[in-house]
């Protein structure tokens, strides 16, 4: 076995151009310091000997009213140097990322199991963890309310329902030849990124803070931070290297880390760290939302969807958090590929007394998408056709088709760039679904105790944050006087490669090696008031920004030496580590020199704001997405029928990235985001006691995809004639997110193994699918061998 | 006696004393050293990011490395060992190690904080020479969690590394440990204590069995540690006080597996990795989950006698000795009694074991199990701890069952025999009507409970179907195995 040409040998000059050019399978730009483990993540920063270590104490109650607090013991115990609790906060006790709402230490009540009620600053964890325990607090317990069930039940919610809407649903279905109605219960996720919450704070001088912290918002820990501190945001500069993963868990739940870390540096004046330990982390961070969603359907014979309406119901948790946006990105995505004329999308965001849960890749888009899919499976069902023949029969039109008949969605937006058919057709053919599925048909009816299912599920996700302002960036470029260039965005490395490919933007723009191009940690002190890196638009929105920034230096040098040459500007050509002058040339470092002694500003800015797009968040109306990724799975799973356990025996996929920037990235983001997908659809499983304590707070009971969980045989390709319509930055396409629901295929495949069972009935399986959902779905459609 | 530990980190060796017995490796690799290229990702030896690998001659006096969890690692167990961390990979001269740099060529990290650990587990499997093969890479990086990538780069690096050559400096590094393994080597008791310390924790590591007994019937309160895989947590997770800690793992002759009057004894410091072979090759099933057990790092750290000592009743040890009829031998000073596995159990948490005495052997009976089959039930089939796990072994003469042994873990309070089933068994026909017959009964014989793993009516029917799979699979009308490392493994059945 060879390896991949991974054009990461950055002292090789490729034949032509540049070394690490875009479209390259560039390896990250920190892959060298992973394996040798001198890649630094917040804990691993060497702190001075007086640094302090913080421990955030949870509240034992899932809904309770704080009657008394006495921490005069915890103050006295050994190794304790400060104690904060709401009273010592100078400014806002907050740390919401949108509606103020998420107390940084409860006050008068808490609202979940694992709530911070204080915290200490310690000498050592073991003397914080050893005097937590003596805090008396009293407690007047009051009802919670944990599942979605009881939040319907009670009527607790975060605001009215949420609707968006197209034609006449109601009508629709009532006119259709056919309907049915169905639910599906979706369990949350826990993002369990490898390298768990952490920030670490610098004193500075005036009351200023230096806060290092493990997130995807620098901007909004620096705005939070100074809020709790009652200061300027000047004061506080925030500092992101990498992360050791986010995946949404670090968009807004670093707040907390980095607001005690600073609060205890402002409180002391010594460096103080925050860093969760995995079970902390479980217990106090909001995950993905559960769902349950309510559907009825209108359709006829051919399996035509005429009108739908999605009920959709979310746990949100104690409060907001990210759940207004995330509940619109549901909305948006309950129609996945398919145009339905006439559907309405109803969210009901459920308050309950558990974590506050929080943006995860997709961001409501997975569970939004489940709905419309198990529909679909559904109506194949009710109909005895082939699910990929409903699924077909409803796609958007193609983008080739005359504009008047391309699709609009529910919410008011045309799809104009549809491809899901050219995508679709491949797969069927490479996949060899259809062959395929006849045999599996054929062993289902021969066999009793082990059931194969194999399903093809599409997926259409919108790019750009549904809130509008969101949707900017900025970055910054210096060019040095010996021709190195260093690279600063807004954008956050999580392991997505987002530095790498922003780097290959910058060479390209440039036209120098990868290897003169240094990029530099995230920080607000170079590039403010920055959006989260999320919702898929780190590329997008920094690369542009980026590109910009070094083309207005290359612009200028440009000028500066066509002026000092007497030349036209379009005489003057960046090309290849050189620029060439009309019938000469000289180096790119040559050149920097040239502008330098000319007195040419070699530093820049950098800005973008996606254009086109607007949304009207009342109406549930707009244009929210700049354009739309595109996707196709084909799984194929077994299922032990007498203890349910199951496997994925092969996936197969087909994804639209655009032109890519980086295929071997593209390639890792769309592997790495299906066994994700394919862990929330089958092995994790969260679970809550009665009282509300989340007792999956570990890897030995939350059960993340392993190594062996991977599919057997799995077959993963860019779409070859990808292109984004759109102005984009070299015609990508964002990747991040939009593979996760390629594993919508495994629940679907599961599916169709269970109604080789033979009932009339449809499996109605919901998520996630483990052996134990699975042997009592299968009991319930009448399988019985025991 | 000694009051310091030697072993060597990274080929220079360390001698160290008055420091608290219960600190982990991590936690001085980290912190005390600013070694920071180990990762903690969970602390409690489920997600590998701490992987260091611990190398030591085995009986034969051939280095054998292991990957190890540094989190649950105390430093006392390092006594005689060789430790390399990410750190120490590389040439020397910058460049990277093979195991390191087909990691970079295939893309294998993303955020790169699992990575570490990865590149440890293959660098543990490539010195000896054996576990990156296509049959072998998913057990050997069963105990790594990775989040971004989805595994498939990681493996095909793995694989990559199949039949690579060994460098030089590699060579040479190898036998700089081996001859300072030697130079270290003595065979002292250690004793480690942070005397002046409000709150003292002592780590005794004895270098002899009288050693060991004559220490532990003195101080019968100290924790009997062995791989630490279970006790560290409670240091870890529980930030329990454990004032003496009393290892296992450098008396002579714990180590030791024999064959002896017909039984196999299993000595007290035996990991699941030392014994796994043994076990599989008398017993096939107990081999395929063992595989399942932990991790590799686990499974090089823990003991089979720690994980009986400790009686969980979800343990996966417990049933399938249980249904080999093996005993379990306790010693106290200089008396020593067995007793029926199954006995030993009491009640939840409640072990057969008075003051003063530990586990000191298991014995399995080295009679022919020819029906001796394993179902271990969980959510994700590798690493996992189970919901239910199911051994059976019956004899038969003439078509007819002649005993039956049905041990099941997770179903009640203790592993636990299914005794109506069972009885319903005994001189049935050895047909596959005869097991769904049985399997009615599995309900008479337990009210199991719901928890995060399992609800009870989901073990209780899992619990019976097993049995009826049990009989599918003896009487050959079908079996079904799909967490066999070869996939989905069908035979008997139609079509495949």
């Amino acid at each position: 076995m060879t390896p991949p040409d991974t054009g990461q040998s950055m002292e090789i000059q490729t034949k032509r151009g540049i070394a690490g050019d875009i479209r390259t399978p560039l390896r990250h730009e920190s892959a060298h310091k992973h394996v040798a483990g001198t890649a630094i993540y917040v804990d691993d920063i060497a702190t001075p000997e007086n640094s302090l270590v913080v421990l955030i104490a949870q509240s034992p109650h899932a809904h309770a009213r704080i009657t008394a607090m006495d921490l005069s013991a915890v103050a006295a115990a050994p190794g304790i140097v400060r104690v904060m609790s709401a009273a010592d906060i100078p400014g806002k006790n907050d740390c919401a990322p949108v509606y103020g709402d998420d107390p940084v230490f409860a006050d008068t009540e808490v609202n979940y199991v694992g709530q911070a009620v204080f915290a200490v600053a310690a000498e050592t964890m073991a003397a914080a963890r050893a005097a937590i325990g003596l805090a008396k607090i009293g407690y007047e317990e009051l009802p919670a309310i944990i599942t979605i069930e009881a939040a319907i039940q009670a009527g607790s919610f975060l605001g009215p329902p949420a609707t968006m809407a197209c034609g006449d649903p109601d009508e629709a279905i009532a006119t259709a030849p056919r309907t049915l109605s169905g639910s599906i219960d979706i369990g949350g996720q826990e993002h369990f990124y490898l390298e768990g919450q952490a920030a670490l704070a610098f004193p500075g001088e005036d009351g200023d803070i230096l806060v290092h912290s493990s997130t995807q918002h620098p901007s909004e820990i620096q705005h939070k931070i100074a809020d709790v501190l009652g200061t300027g945001n000047h004061s506080v500069t925030v500092e992101t290297r990498r992360m050791g993963g986010g995946f949404g868990g670090k968009e807004s739940q670093g707040s907390l880390p980095a607001i005690t870390a600073a609060l205890a540096t402002h409180l002391t004046g010594r460096p103080a760290k925050t860093v969760y330990d995995r079970d902390d982390d479980f217990m106090i961070t909001g995950k993905r939302h559960d769902f349950r969603i309510n559907y009825q359907i209108g359709f006829d014979d051919e399996g035509r969807i005429h009108g739908a309406v999605f009920d959709q119901a979310m746990r949100c948790g104690m409060s907001w958090d990210l759940s207004e946006a995330i509940a619109a990105r549901a909305m948006c995505h309950a129609d996945n590929a398919y145009h339905i004329p006439h559907m309405r999308v109803v969210s009901h965001r459920c308050r309950t007394h558990t974590q506050s849960n929080t943006a995860f890749r997709g961001f409501g888009g997975p569970q939004g998408m489940l709905g419309v899919e198990r529909a679909i499976d559904e109506v194949a069902h009710h109909l005895g056709l082939d699910p990929l023949v409903v699924r077909r029969r409803n796609f958007y039109p193609h983008r080739s088709a005359p504009a008047a008949q391309h699709g609009i969605t529910q919410y008011g937006q045309t799809v104009a760039d549809c491809i899901i058919q050219d995508i679709v057709d491949e797969i069927e053919s490479t996949a060899d679904y259809t062959r395929r599925r006849a045999e599996i048909e054929a062993f289902n009816s021969a066999n009793d105790l082990v059931k194969r299912g194999i399903a093809l599920t599409p997926v259409k996700f919108g790019i750009s944050f549904n809130t509008q302002f969101l949707n900017q960036a900025g970055a910054l470029v210096h060019v040095y006087s010996d021709g190195s260039v260093q690279l600063n965005h807004g954008g956050t490395e999580m392991g997505q490669g987002l530095n790498t490919k922003v780097a290959q933007i910058v060479a390209n723009e440039f036209q120098i090696d990868i290897n003169t191009v240094r990029i530099t940690a995230t920080t607000t002190g170079k590039v403010p008031n920055t959006s989260a890196t999320a919702a898929s638009s780190g590329t997008d929105l920094n690369g542009m920004a980026a590109q910009a920034a070094a083309r207005t230096i290359r612009l200028r040098i440009r000028d500066f030496l066509a002026a000092q040459h007497d030349l036209p500007t379009d005489a003057v050509r960046f090309f290849a580590g050189h620029v060439h002058l009309g019938k000469t040339s000289i180096s790119f470092a040559e050149a920097v020199r040239a502008a330098y002694l000319g007195r040419v500003s070699l530093s820049s800015t950098g800005f973008y704001a996606t254009p086109k797009i607007h949304w009207d968040k009342e109406r549930g109306q707009g244009r929210p997405f700049f354009y739309y990724a595109y996707g196709a799975a084909v799984s194929e799973v077994a299922i032990d029928m007498l203890t349910g356990e199951n496997r994925v025996l092969r996936a197969d996929i087909i994804h639209d990235a655009g032109k890519s920037l980086n295929p071997a990235i593209d390639i890792g983001q769309i592997e790495g985001g299906f066994v994700q997908g394919a862990g929330w659809l089958t092995t994790e499983e969260l679970v809550w006691d009665d009282a509300g304590r989340l007792r999956t707070h570990a890897p030995s009971t939350y059960k993340i995809p392993a190594c062996a969980d991977r599919p057997a045989m799995f077959n993963v390709a860019l779409f070859g004639n990808g292109e984004n319509l759109e102005d984009t930055i070299h015609k990508s396409k964002a990747v991040g997110e939009p593979p996760l629901m390629l594993a919508i295929s495994v629940l679907m495949a599961l599916s169709h193994a269970l109604t080789a069972v033979g009932s009339a009935d449809y499996p109605a399986l919901d998520a996630p699918a483990t052996p134990e959902r699975l042997l009592l779905t299968a009991m319930r459609l009448g399988a019985d061998h025991g | 006696m000694r009051d310091y530990v030697t072993f060597i980190l990274n080929n220079e060796v360390q001698t160290l004393s008055g420091f608290a017995g219960d600190t982990t490796l991590l936690a001085w690799l980290r912190r005390t050293r600013r070694l920071t290229g180990s990762k903690e990702g969970c602390g409690e030896g489920d997600c590998g990011a701490c992987t260091v690998v611990l190398a030591r001659p085995d009986a034969d006096g051939r280095i054998v490395w292991r990957p190890v969890n540094a989190c649950i690692l105390f430093m006392g167990m390092l006594e005689g060992a060789s430790v390399t961390t990410i750190e120490a990979l590389s040439d020397g001269a910058g460049g990277l190690h093979p195991c390191q740099q087909v990691m970079v060529d295939y893309h294998a990290s993303q955020c790169g904080f699992c990575t570490p650990g990865f590149v440890m587990s293959l660098f543990a499997a490539w010195c000896n020479g054996d576990g990156l093969e296509a049959t072998a890479i998913d057990d050997t990086l069963a105990g790594n969690l990775c989040r971004c990538t989805g595994y498939r780069p990681i493996v095909d690096a793995g694989l990559s590394l199949v039949g690579s050559d060994l460098p030089a400096f590699e060579l040479a590094r190898r036998q700089t440990e081996a001859e300072l393994m030697a130079e270290i080597a003595h065979d002292e008791t250690v004793r480690l204590s942070d005397e002046g310390a409000a709150r003292k924790v002592a780590f005794v590591a004895p270098a002899s069995a009288k050693d060991f007994t004559e220490f532990y019937a003195h101080n019968p309160d100290a924790t009997i540690v062995s791989g630490a895989t279970d006790v560290g947590l409670w240091v870890t997770k529980q930030q329990r006080h454990l004032p003496v800690m009393l290892w296992t793992g450098r008396v002579a002759g714990f180590k030791e597996t024999v064959e002896i009057d017909d039984h196999l004894r299993i000595g007290p410091a035996v990991t699941h990795q030392q014994a796994m072979s043994d076990l599989a090759a008398r017993w096939l099933d107990f081999g395929e989950v063992m595989r399942r057990f932990g991790s590799l790092q686990v499974r090089s750290s823990g003991t089979i006698c720690g994980n009986i000592a400790n009686g969980s009743p979800i343990g996966d040890l417990a049933p399938m000795l249980i249904a080999l009829s093996t005993e379990v031998e306790l010693t106290a000073g200089i008396k020593m009694r067995r007793l029926p596995l199954e006995a030993f159990f009491r009640d939840y948490g409640v072990q057969d074991r008075q003051t003063g005495e530990f586990v000191s052997a298991i014995l399995l009976p080295l009679a022919p199990a020819k029906h001796f089959r394993c179902y271990k039930i969980s959510k994700r089939f590798d690493q996992d701890i189970s919901a239910v796990m199911g051994a059976f072994k019956i004899t038969v003469a003439d078509n007819v069952i002649i005993s039956a042994r049905l041990a099941f873990g997770g179903m009640a309070a203790t592993p636990k025999r299914a005794t109506h089933a069972e009885v319903a068994l005994q001189g049935a026909p050895f047909t596959e009507s005869s097991f769904r017959a049985a399997a009615a009964h599995v309900a008479d014989d337990f009210t199991p409970i719901s928890d995060m793993r399992a609800s009870a009516a989901y073990r209780l029917q899992v619990a019976r179907n097993l049995v009826v799979k049990y009989g599918l699979d003896l009487t050959g009308a079908g079996s079904v195995r799909l967490a066999g490392r070869s996939g989905l493994s069908l035979t008997g059945v139609r079509g495949m």
